[in-house]
């Protein structure tokens, strides 16, 4: 029997597997995937909890943060084509020339 | 016995200023046309002045005969606040009728003798701006009904003479002399200002019924004094306050090298500006609040002896100088401290009296200079001679004026200057002798100018002046004749006083004393002026230093005021204020902002472990609750 406690830890799990790419890998890209490797947790949680409380609010939330991530991943993605085109690299610690 | 009409009166004050802003305008693109435009500034200047004086003439004809009433004021209200209430008006009695008739008097003859003397003038309508500009502010303060606007009038005449000064300003020497009346005059209008200011604070008990009104403070700061309202100690200090305005304006000790310098300007400036009206301001000043001095015998004594020195040190001036305007300069020096001198014996209607004569002659006197000047083209009377010849009008008219500077009977200036010394015998007798010795200082110097420039061999050739710079002069001759006739002192209420016998013969022998004398040194040549000067080798070269005086306060400014004070505050600005204060500031601010600057690693990593730390201690705290 796969209890609501199974989603959450399943989802906690995804969340550190993002969180922990986010402080390690370099590659702008593979920081961006992280990123959506964590809205996904955020959203295993929501479902869990909809069908759990049999709410729908969970469902509808997860829909807004699907668009808000796609909105999210276009603007991110864009950003490393001008990046690599510009500076040829993807490297997170070359990118710093914003810095004072 | 009626009230004046006002529309006289602000027609009077209000005509000058309408002619120069109009002139002034005049200037603007649109306006302006090439040459016709001098003309039109002169027209404009003189014939609102011809309205002023017209208008002065009416009310003084309803005045002598006894029609108006006397003093009378016509006022608006200016600047109304609680406990501050500031009026601009008109007030009419002897003093600023007599005064006003002076200026608007005085002054039409020598507008008119400028569109002569400056026909070749390229700056024509400026300068005929600027004089009426200059006779707005002048009858403002003869006409002013309080001591502020008597001030704002005070100031404008101090501007509009530095303009006039430094009206050939391509001159370095001309524009210095501007700066230098302009300055001199600052410090001390200073103290004409505290004066003013402390007058006011007394006025009333009650801090909202204070007041500027002359009238007003004479009808009242007595009776505040005498009932103990007002510390009587601070009125000898307030006195000597004023008395700073007419010591910078009628260029008394030690406060007079302006005036010589303010020869720079145009002749006809002189003569209406550093000779006949602004310079007598003070004087007109000194009547205009006699009634607070009067009570002061401390502050008298000091008036009576600075006018007294004045007179005696600047005909002491005028022996050695050798340039003609400079001469009438240091003569209207002498003539002042005449005038302060009477006021400080309590004579006020022998001071205004004096200073109406002088008005007459010694306008006359820089007019006929100005005339040699325009037909020679040379000041040095040394090198001016034999006038006589090819300028009889000037020459004659000139004769007049000098003689009656020296006061000789029965021209105008014997009158007005018996008056002083018949004052000064009675009251101070050592002002009288000296003011005797200068009298017969100032036979020998206008004798010793008349007989140099005039008579003797002609040196080049001097053409006489046309007749619209002549015609002004026989006028102002004629003035100068009869002056002493009309009845001056009896229209400004003094009585009839018996003829002191003694002082008038001491006096005219004295005159004629130093008339004679100066005949023999330059006229016989019984002894030469070399051999003088060799002899008084000493006083000479102390003349010619002028005491010093102009030394001393370039010594003062030149090493005091810029080595010492300038520099302590120059240090005191760079190394403090710009170093510690300014610049301190900003290093100190850029120091932190480096600190802070670590922060940002520009490594996407830190951020985002800085946000994941924020966001657990968020969480932490909201859970924990």
């Amino acid at each position: 029997m796969i209890t609501l406690n199974h989603y959450l830890l399943a989802s906690a799990l995804l969340f550190a597997i993002g969180l922990m790419g986010i402080m390690t890998r370099r590659n702008v890209i593979m920081i961006l995937l992280c990123i959506e490797i964590m809205f996904n947790a955020a959203n295993l949680a929501f479902i869990a909890y909809a069908r759990a409380l049999g709410d729908l609010g969970g469902q509808i939330m997860v829909f807004f943060i699907i668009i808000v991530a796609a909105a999210e991943v276009t603007v991110g993605l864009a950003i490393a084509i001008l990046l690599s085109r510009q500076l040829k690299t993807l490297n997170a610690d070359e990118i710093s020339f914003l810095k004072w | 016995m009626v009230a004046a009409s006002p529309w006289l009166a602000w027609t009077i004050l209000l005509a000058p200023l309408a002619a120069g802003v109009a002139i002034w305008l005049s200037y603007l693109p649109p306006i302006s046309v090439g040459k016709p435009r001098n003309r039109l500034a002169a027209v404009l200047a003189i014939a609102a002045l011809l309205t002023s004086f017209a208008c002065t003439v009416a009310l003084f004809v309803q005045a002598l005969g006894g029609r108006l009433a006397l003093p009378q004021e016509l006022s608006v209200s200016w600047i109304n606040l609680p406990g501050l209430h500031i009026t601009f008006g008109i007030l009419i009695d002897q003093f600023s009728l007599l005064m006003a008739l002076v200026v608007t008097g005085v002054g039409s003859a020598i507008f008119i003798y400028a569109t002569g003397y400056m026909a070749e003038e390229r700056a024509f309508s400026r300068f005929f701006g600027v004089l009426s500009l200059f006779a707005f502010s002048m009858l403002t303060i003869v006409l002013a009904d309080n001591w502020i606007q008597l001030f704002i009038g005070w100031e404008l005449v101090g501007f509009s003479s530095y303009l006039l000064i430094g009206h050939w300003y391509e001159k370095p020497s001309a524009a210095d002399a501007g700066k230098k009346a302009f300055m001199v005059n600052r410090v001390a209008d200073f103290g004409f200002l505290l004066g003013i200011l402390a007058l006011w604070a007394i006025s009333a008990a009650d801090p909202a019924h204070r007041t500027f009104n002359f009238l007003a403070l004479e009808r009242t700061l007595p009776g505040l004094v005498s009932a103990g309202a007002v510390p009587a100690a601070l009125l000898p200090m307030i006195g000597l306050l004023l008395f700073c305005g007419p010591v910078g304006k009628s260029a008394q000790f030690p406060l007079h090298v302006w005036l010589p310098d303010a020869m720079e300007g145009p002749t006809p400036v002189s003569a209406l500006i550093h000779a006949a009206t602004m310079v007598a301001a003070g004087v007109y000043v000194l009547c205009r609040s006699f009634w607070l001095f009067h009570d002061l015998p401390g502050v008298l004594i000091v008036i009576a002896w600075v006018g007294g020195t004045t007179a005696f040190l600047a005909a002491c001036l005028a022996l050695v100088e050798n340039d003609l305007k400079r001469i009438l300069a240091y003569s209207t020096l002498s003539q002042l401290g005449y005038m302060v001198m009477a006021l400080g014996l309590g004579g006020q209607v022998a001071g205004m009296y004096h200073l109406t004569t002088h008005a007459f002659f010694k306008a006359l006197l820089f007019l006929g200079a100005g005339s040699v000047i325009h037909g020679t083209h040379e000041q040095d009377i040394w090198k001016l001679g034999g006038l006589w010849h090819s300028m009889r009008a000037t020459s004659a008219t000139f004769l007049v004026g000098s003689l009656a500077l020296c006061g000789l009977f029965p021209l105008s200036g014997f009158f007005s200057k018996d008056e002083i010394l018949i004052l000064a015998r009675e009251h101070n007798l050592p002002l009288y002798i000296l003011g005797t010795v200068t009298a017969g200082m100032t036979a020998f110097y206008t004798a010793r100018l008349w007989f140099v420039a005039f008579t003797g061999k002609a040196h080049g050739h001097g053409h006489e002046s046309p007749p619209v710079m002549t015609v002004p002069l026989v006028v102002l001759a004629a003035l100068s004749v009869v002056a002493g006739f009309i009845g001056i002192p009896q229209f400004l209420g003094a009585h009839h006083g018996e003829l002191h016998w003694d002082v008038v013969l001491t006096s005219s022998a004295v005159v004629a004393a130093g008339l004679a004398l100066a005949w023999l040194v330059y006229r016989k040549k019984a002894v030469t002026a070399q051999q003088l000067v060799h002899a008084l080798a000493l006083p000479h070269s102390l003349l010619m230093r002028r005491y010093y005086i102009d030394d001393l306060y370039d010594w003062f400014v030149a090493s005091v005021q810029q080595q010492l004070i300038a520099r302590t505050c120059e240090w005191v600005e760079q190394h403090i204020i710009i170093e510690l204060f300014v610049n301190g500031i900003a290093a100190l601010t850029r120091a932190l902002g480096g600190l802070i600057r670590l922060l940002q690693t520009g490594r996407i990593q830190t951020y985002a472990l800085a946000f994941l730390v924020g966001v657990v201690w968020l969480l932490s705290t909201a859970l924990r609750r």
